[in-house]
């Protein structure tokens, strides 16, 4: 909200500096988001008197004397046209700070600084100055719109600094408001604030005018949808002197953005600005059937707006009609047909409430935002629109511009603009903050709100002013006490009436805390990817049309089509992840991420997709191989207390003979493999890559499981080497599974080497293992030992004709 | 004494001018003191050819040189290791300032190491953490906190919708409501997790990270919220943070206040 200080000033005294108020604000609520003085930019300018101009020969420029009182006396060359000696005018001093202009002399291009300059071979000691070139516009100031220098008044004192003069020593305060008080939005309504963290006297603007006998007979206004349109008031205004604002409202307007029209136009917007009511001024002549009718428009209906677009509306719209057509888009854009002209000579102003929500919508659907919509959405109270009526009457007497008649209709659907009674409890309030306010700091602090407390035992009865339909409850009268008293005044504390409760994190929180540090101390590095990604990442995975991760969330409004999709892997961005680091030449590397994926039960969405978490795993590197991921996979099995197994398995994104599904007692929980070369190509990748997707929800039902510890063993262990001859396509797993079957003290088998070649057949392969014996009644003797060998051998050789190297 | 004895006495001491290693040590030591057999071992085989009368004279002069040779060649081993020793150090010297063998360590993503930090913090306290849903029902992330369709509030908020009832939750907050619809109080709970609006650029992201904290009990004042507050920021910034409440709005809470710490000094 734009608030200019000398505007504020009008209601209230301010006697501290802006940055004092500023403070003040803060305090009590409102954030200025910024504060600057409106010449900021400009800096010693002050009126010198042009004692003599002379022409320099064969240019348009002029050399003067300047007298600039105290400064001195300068001489300064100028190429306005409106140079002339006796004249006063701004003077930029040396080193004075003022606007560079384009060659147009209209268009600013930044800051400069005046400098001692030699014009056509005659020094120049400062600069004379337009209004352009100093920030002020013809609306802050009349006739600084000139393409020329700016002319000041005789009277002007010479030597004088111009920004007071020029209202460039103002200040504007651009203060954010939060969505419960939209009764401050508006240069009064903040007045009030300020009049009561000041402790000063509001003053009200001058609501009184005249009215004329004059009337519209039989004119009639009709409210058909009241829960849209719960006040609707229309005062009729005759004698209509179409022309400009004062110097004063078109300065106001200015300094908040607003061009200066015309003053009836200039009038309904000042008041918005000023009360935060938006009105709205039909031209009579254009209204036909002598009425005004509110209802919503029909399907299909059209308008033409103020701005010459033409609108096709629904039910959901509202319209403001004349007795035969619209004539406005209720809330937000009056119609071209009813617009104020030069040749208006009678206005009809509106001053109405508009539900919230339907300008909103109305705006949003439509794509047409104003002034007036943006107020509406915020929503406005009634207290104002009474106010706002008599305001613009009050004006429309004080520029002059028409006669006030009697003819003034209100439709009220009877809501009251009366301040209604709220009655709380103090303890409550107290209770509240957790400390004591004094009842007569409170009591203070509620009549400067307007609220005209009062105060019998605990309790407490406020007036609560129309505006203030966010007041509603003992904890709202507690946060109106405590920002005013000071939220210095809350002391630390730290529950001490509270019950003691057991925090921290649950066994699903703590187990996945421990994945992430297992696999932290396997060197792999943890990211954070989006929760959404893009339709061509599941292209990029090769996925079937009808697989299931195609059935993904689709996002209504996303960012780009890229994050469009909610995950329904975390594969794709692990990729994309690895792809982005060798793309910055980094080759090696290994990633982890526990995220979820979001599985519909059905699209559209119709209740809560399933949320699943799940790990990621990602490694590269000419160091990488399916066993290093494997390795990973054991790490997590380990962790969890649990012993994985792995079967062969493909999908369309890994290496067809590189990818095992993982399973945890027979129930599959995830997969890793090699990403698959097309791929590996496609993404640029220039060194192998491994990925790994665990769920997290499944394996969950191991979370917890209680390491089991067993003693060392009491005897010594015997180690053997063997070293099995057996086909090719036998794998190292069927072979451990036969040997553990064949005795029943294997503790641990790790194999060590696999030859093929020269010294055993061609179709054969040699696995060597160690195998390890633990005894566990009684020591082992050498043939103990012996006799186990044997019957694994026996074992292998029935199985897969292994035989023992010889 | 012995003629033969001062001879060998006389032979080591030659003898361990030309050592160069405790290894030669170690092998001329065994020429001469190798058990029963070395030279000196060999003398006292010698025993039986002296006369009775001078054996006890001849085995006590053998001792002593026996313990002299031990003392000898042990405090020459022991020279010969210090210098050996010295120059393997020596051989083994490096430039400390060439760059560090990386570690195998992997570590955890900075949010969720500032996460684990706060998840600590608020544990003491008595919190249990609470993670829900990324996707949640507009019910929930609105309408339920006081953020009726079309409120104004939802301007400050830009939402990621999945259907017309389906969203990307844009604050924590969305879990409370499943909180206290389950639970009764006594209530503390804090909310670490996945946030999204649909902001993109230098300063945005699309999905962030949040954390809040929930509190239902009796007795629960704006002042225990500072007080919480307050010892956070201390276990986060620093013991010499301080805090200020300042009053805003949040359509779901009542006093609503923003929490500014101090950063500089």
């Amino acid at each position: 909200m734009i608030t200019p200080l000398s505007w504020l000033k009008e209601y209230v005294d301010i006697d501290v500096t802006p940055q004092e108020l500023e403070e003040k604000l803060f305090s009590c609520g409102f954030e200025v988001e910024e504060l600057y003085e409106v010449g900021k930019d400009i800096s010693k300018v002050v009126v010198g008197h042009v004692l003599t101009c002379e022409a320099i020969p064969d240019t348009h420029l002029h050399v003067c004397q300047v007298d600039c009182g105290e400064h001195g006396t300068f001489q300064i060359c100028c190429g306005a046209d409106n140079v002339c000696a006796g004249g006063k005018f701004p003077v930029a001093l040396v080193g004075a700070t003022v606007y560079a202009t384009a060659k147009d002399h209209k268009t600013v291009e930044g800051v400069m600084t005046i400098g001692k300059g030699k014009l056509r071979g005659y020094e120049s000691h400062g600069m004379l100055c337009s209004g352009v070139e100093l920030g002020v516009s013809e609306n802050m100031y009349p006739g600084a719109g000139y393409n020329g220098l700016l002319v000041l008044p005789e009277d002007a004192k010479i030597g004088a600094d111009v920004k007071p003069m020029l209202g460039l020593d103002d200040w504007i305060f651009d203060i954010a408001i939060t969505a419960n008080r939209p009764d401050c939005q508006s240069i009064f309504g903040i007045a009030r604030e300020v009049a009561a963290v000041l402790e000063k006297e509001l003053k009200m603007p001058d609501l009184s005018y005249t009215e004329t006998d004059a009337t519209l007979e039989g004119f009639k206004v009709t409210v058909d949808c009241p829960d849209l349109c719960p006040r609707y008031s229309a005062h009729y205004v005759t004698d209509v002197k179409i022309g400009e604002s004062p110097a004063w409202m078109k300065r106001r307007l200015a300094l908040v953005g607003i061009d200066a029209i015309s003053n009836v136009v200039d009038i309904t917007n000042y008041i918005l600005k000023e009360l935060g009511q938006p009105m709205h001024a039909f031209d009579l002549s254009t209204l036909e059937g002598n009425a005004i009718n509110v209802r919503r428009a029909n399907d299909g209906e059209k308008i033409v707006t103020l701005d010459e677009q033409e609108l096709t509306l629904t039910n959901a719209n509202m319209l403001i009609c004349d007795g035969v057509k619209p004539v406005a888009l209720a809330g937000v854009m009056g119609g071209l047909n009813s617009e104020i002209r030069e040749t208006t000579s009678a206005v009809l102003f509106e001053s109405a409430k508009f539900a919230r929500d339907n300008i909103r919508r109305t705006s949003r659907a439509l794509g047409k935002r104003s002034d007036s919509s943006a107020r509406y959405e915020k929503g406005v109270d009634e207290y104002a629109t009474v106010m706002a009526m008599k305001r613009a009457l009050h004006l429309i007497e004080e520029l002059d511009c028409g006669k006030v008649s009697c003819m003034h209709v209100d439709v009220n659907t009877g809501n009251s603009v009366e301040p209604r009674e709220l009655t709380v409890s103090i303890d409550k309030v107290n209770k509240c903050l957790g400390i004591v306010v004094p009842n007569e700091d409170i009591l203070r602090i509620m009549k400067n709100l307007a609220f005209e407390p009062k105060i019998d035992g605990d309790t407490l009865t406020l007036q609560v002013p129309a505006f203030r339909e966010d007041m509603e409850t003992y904890q709202d009268v507690a946060e109106e006490v405590i920002r005013m008293y000071g939220y210095e005044h809350v002391v630390p504390a730290f529950m001490p009436s509270a019950q003691v409760t057991i925090g921290g994190l649950n066994l699903t929180q703590k187990s996945e805390l421990r994945l992430k540090k297992a696999l932290c101390s396997v060197g792999a590095y943890e990211c954070i990817h989006y929760s959404f990604f893009s339709p061509s990442d599941l292209d990029l995975l090769r996925l079937p049309e009808d697989a299931v991760e195609r059935k993904a969330i689709r996002l209504v409004n996303p960012i780009s089509e890229e994050l469009s999709l909610m995950r329904t892997t975390l594969a794709a961005s692990m990729i994309n992840a690895v792809a982005r680091n060798q793309k910055k030449g980094n080759l090696e590397g290994r990633l982890f991420e526990i995220g979820n994926v979001f599985m519909p039960y059905e699209l559209p969405l119709t209740q809560y997709p399933d949320e699943k978490p799940r790990l990621c795993v990602g490694i590269f590197g000419e160091k990488e191989s399916f066993y290093t991921m494997k390795g990973i996979a054991e790490k997590i099995a380990d962790t969890l207390q649990v012993k994985f197994t792995y079967e062969n398995m493909s999908n369309t994104f890994l290496h067809p003979y590189q990818t095992a599904k993982v399973l945890c007692e027979g129930v599959e929980v995830g997969y890793f493999g090699k990403l698959a070369y097309d791929i590996a190509d496609e993404c640029d990748l220039r060194t192998p890559m491994f990925i790994m997707e665990m769920d997290l929800k499944v394996l969950s039902q191991w979370y917890g499981k209680k390491p089991v510890f067993t003693p060392l063993p009491r005897f010594a262990e015997e180690k053997r080497d063997l070293a099995i001859v057996v086909s090719k396509d036998v794998t190292c797993g069927q072979l451990e599974a036969v040997m553990k079957d064949a005795c029943k003290y294997i503790t641990n088998i790790t194999l060590f080497d696999i030859y093929e070649g020269e010294q055993i057949a061609a179709d054969k392969k040699s696995m060597a293992f160690t195998v390890v014996f633990t005894p566990k009644d009684e020591a082992f003797t050498a043939e103990s030992v012996d006799g186990f060998v044997k019957k694994i051998l026996k074992q292998l050789g029935k199985n897969f004709e292994a035989e023992l190297r010889s | 004494m012995n003629a033969n004895l001062e001879q060998i006495k006389q032979e080591i001491i030659a003898g361990a001018e030309e050592l160069n290693s405790s290894k030669e040590v170690y092998e001329f030591k065994k020429k001469f003191l190798d058990g029963k057999a070395g030279k000196i071992g060999l003398l006292m085989k010698e025993m039986k050819n002296i006369p009775p009368e001078q054996r006890a004279d001849y085995g006590k002069g053998v001792n002593e040189l026996k313990e002299w040779a031990l003392g000898f060649l042990g405090e020459l081993d022991e020279k010969m290791k210090a210098k050996e020793l010295q120059a393997r150090y020596e051989a083994e010297k490096i430039d400390i300032s060439l760059p560090s063998v990386e570690s195998e360590e992997g570590n955890l993503h900075p949010i969720t190491l500032v996460r684990n930090q706060l998840i600590d913090i608020f544990s003491g306290m008595g919190f249990e953490i609470y993670e829900g849903a990324e996707i949640e029902t507009d019910y929930y992330n609105f309408t339920a906190l006081n953020t009726p369709q079309d409120h104004p509030a939802r301007d400050m908020q830009d939402t990621f919708y999945l259907s017309p009832e389906f969203l990307l939750r844009t604050q924590t907050s969305a879990g409370q409501i499943h909180v206290m619809e389950k639970q009764q109080p006594p209530i503390k709970i804090l909310s670490p997790g996945k946030v999204f609006r649909s902001d993109d650029d230098a300063t945005h992201s699309p999905m962030f990270t949040q954390m809040e904290g929930l509190v239902v009990d009796k007795g629960i004042t704006l002042c225990d919220l500072q007080g919480m507050l307050d010892v956070f920021v201390k276990k986060i910034y620093g013991e010499g943070t301080k805090t200020r409440l300042r009053p805003s709005y949040f359509p779901f809470t009542e006093p609503s206040v923003e929490v500014d710490c101090s950063c500089f000094e």
